[in-house]
């Protein structure tokens, strides 16, 4: 077993007890922490399979926004956790059932996939930054400036439907906070200088 | 990359000037708002001109097999830009009482036409879908732009739950394709379709997915039901706008994906096409005689127009589609001109929308009772007119491959259908008026309205150089 090998251990036994903890800890604050270590733990194994950007998008989208956004939602939310876990017996057949079926749908992939094993396509050679990046801004790169279209029009849909000028909001004006003068905040006022009384 | 770019030369004007109205927008106090509606006409002229003078003969491949430039595309972008330029010009003043002239407004219907040209230039199913998101995302935006009514709310509701269920099993068929295929590149599907490479069942379920996607966005039965409350409840140039341009871009998605890359699979989807259209014919006229509002009428008039429309599509020759493609053209300008008088009637307050508003038309503007004439005899298929051409065309496609039971059944149908449109007719000359209101528009309105309105007779009793166009678009091009 070399080091590598070894590392690669390390972390995909943290990134399975953390993905145990997101489903067993029963603070859901604490559950989205352990989803931030357990995606760190898989962007750790990605890089060492040689997909850098992945792992790297990974950390900045996933655990650098989706993830700070879920707790923000989670702190921002009233939910009654203890209410919802006193449900949890009645859950269960369901829950055996889907898990069951997953369990089982995957032990077919696996063993179908050992069978006629092609293996994954070699990996470009090079940067696979430069490979992904060449495919979305060569090849793909109409279809990806559509998307980006899409984008705006959901802005610009959003807002239009959203967005009304409401009388009673007190609003900033930075143009206003710029131009502001000495004068507009400071009053000097002459008054007389005053005996002290002692 | 500069074939590439020149391939997409109109697309790229009009996200430049769609954007270009949105930053100007900022600037613009709504006192001046007409700026910004001269601005998008005048984007909607400069791409016409871009569009007629990049045509060329041939077929363009562009941005690795993404988009294709061809006559087919050019001639419907032509014609939706045409279509668009229409409902800004009928609609404005409806707008404008309504406090919808906005900015917001232009800059939607400008993404809006840019989602069709996307779709009626893609030669991959992966820019298929963008650009009808494109559109789609538009159009459920402007259905709500109205938002202190609680009917347009509703309509954009039912449009964006029901249109998201339609994309999600065009995509569902999609995959399938591609699984069976292993591309998303029309051609390429097209190559393996007619090679019989391919798992057939797969794409056997596949096509049953994509044509039921297809048949939502035309709004065919049973695929219909958004199509009545949709026209119903959006601000009236906007179910304008749904009702006529999109079709153009409906019709280029389902000639690229069903003659196109399909093809390999024709007596499949002829057989489903088949039932959505006997289907849309019969329903959509029988349920139009029962409706009170115009707009209601208009929509279930749309679906029958519609099933029509496929009847010449599944002969699955040139003739076929040639007079599909006519067909189409003719409905999205008979129907502008329909929704164009019901825009000219309504003012501040006053929708038009019941079918006894009609009443007695003649007395109070003769003018605008015979262009209503025009456009209900041209719907209902009255000879001279271009809706009857367009009706023979197709019936004549159909027979000629051997449909003879549908083409017998498309007649009976429009038979039922012209009672509620000539119903519309009696109303304006033999009755009385119940509204004395003057009818009011800007002179320009007028005169377009006028000319488009006489156009559907002219056309009517020429129709070779139209024809031609179409014949020609779809012979000239690969798809």
């Amino acid at each position: 077993m070399t080091f590598a090998n070894a590392v690669w251990y390390l972390f995909a036994a943290i990134l399975v007890f953390a993905a145990l903890r997101v489903i067993t800890v029963k603070n859901p604050v604490h559950a989205a922490l352990w989803l931030v270590l357990s995606f760190f733990s898989a962007a750790a194994i990605w890089l060492m399979l040689g997909a850098e950007f992945l792992a790297i998008a990974l950390v900045l989208v996933y655990v650098g926004a989706v993830m700070v956004r879920f707790l923000f939602v989670i702190m921002m939310l009233d939910v009654d956790f203890d209410d919802l876990r006193r449900h949890f017996k009645s859950y269960i057949p369901v829950g055996a059932t889907v898990g069951g079926l997953v369990l089982v749908e995957m032990i077919l992939v696996v063993v179908a996939g050992a069978k006629d094993a092609a293996g994954g396509g070699s990996l470009p050679a090079g940067s696979n930054t430069k490979a992904l990046g060449r495919l979305l801004y060569v090849d793909y790169v109409y279809p990806f400036e559509l998307a980006a279209v899409l984008l705006l029009i959901a802005i610009v849909a959003a807002i239009a439907l959203t967005w009304r000028r409401r009388k009673d909001t007190r609003r900033q004006d930075p143009g206003e906070q710029v131009k502001v003068k000495r004068g507009d905040r400071v009053r000097l006022i002459a008054m007389p200088a005053e005996k002290r009384e002692r | 990359m500069r074939a590439d770019l020149y391939a997409v030369l109109p697309e790229i004007a009009i996200l430049a000037s769609a954007s270009l109205i949105l930053i100007a927008g900022l600037f613009i106090p709504q006192a001046r708002r007409a700026i910004s509606f001269w601005l998008a006409q005048a984007a909607l002229l400069a791409t016409m001109w871009i569009v007629v003078s990049t045509a060329q003969v041939g077929t363009v491949r562009a941005f690795h097999g993404m988009v294709v430039d061809d006559m087919l595309g050019d001639v419907l972008k032509l014609l939706a830009l045409v279509a668009v330029s229409l409902m800004l010009f009928y609609g404005r003043a409806y707008l404008e009482a309504r406090g919808l002239f906005r900015g917001e407004a232009f800059v939607l219907v400008l993404f809006a036409l840019l989602g069709m040209m996307v779709m009626m230039g893609a030669a991959s199913f992966l820019t298929l879908y963008l650009g009808l998101e494109i559109l789609s995302l538009s159009l459920y935006a402007l259905v709500a732009l109205q938002r202190d009514a609680a009917a347009p709310a509703e309509a954009a509701m039912k449009y964006f739950v029901l249109g998201a269920l339609a994309s999600g099993m065009l995509l569902y068929g999609v995959s399938m394709v591609y699984g069976a295929t292993g591309s998303f590149d029309l051609d390429r599907v097209a190559e393996a379709t007619l090679g019989s490479q391919g798992n057939r069942t797969l794409l056997a379920f596949g096509l049953v997915f994509i044509v039921s996607g297809i048949a939502f966005k035309l709004g065919v039965v049973p695929y219909h039901m958004w199509v009545p409350d949709v026209y119903h409840g959006a601000p009236t140039p906007i179910t304008l706008l749904v009702g006529t341009a999109p079709k153009l871009a409906a019709f280029a998605f389902t000639l690229r994906v069903l003659a196109g890359a399909l093809k390999g699979m024709e007596f499949d989807w002829q057989g489903m096409l088949i039932v959505l259209s006997l289907l849309s014919m019969t329903l959509g006229n029988l349920i139009a005689i029962a409706q009170t509002s115009v707009k209601r009428m208009l929509a279930y008039s749309t679906i029958a127009n519609m099933g029509f429309m496929l009847m010449g599509f599944l002969a699955a020759d040139l003739n076929g589609y040639s007079a599909a493609m006519f067909y189409t053209v003719a409905y999205v300008f008979t129907s502008a001109a329909s929704f164009g008088v019901v825009l000219l009637l309504s003012r501040e307050g006053f929708e038009a929308d019941a079918i006894d508003d009609f009443k007695g038309l003649n007395r109070r503007s003769p003018w605008w009772a015979f262009i209503m004439l025009l456009v209900m005899f041209s719907l209902a298929g009255v000879p001279p007119m271009l809706g009857f051409y367009a009706k023979f065309a197709v019936l004549e496609a159909a027979v000629n491959q051997g449909f003879v039971w549908l083409a017998v059944a498309g007649v009976l149908a429009s038979l039922v259908g012209a009672f509620y449109y000539l119903r519309i007719v009696k109303l304006m000359y033999f009755d009385e008026p119940t509204d004395r209101e003057p009818i009011v528009a800007p002179g320009g309105t007028r005169a377009i309205l006028s000319a488009n309105g006489l156009a559907l007779l002219v056309l009517g009793i020429l129709p070779q150089p139209l024809m031609g166009l179409c014949v020609v678009a779809l012979a000239q091009s690969q798809f």
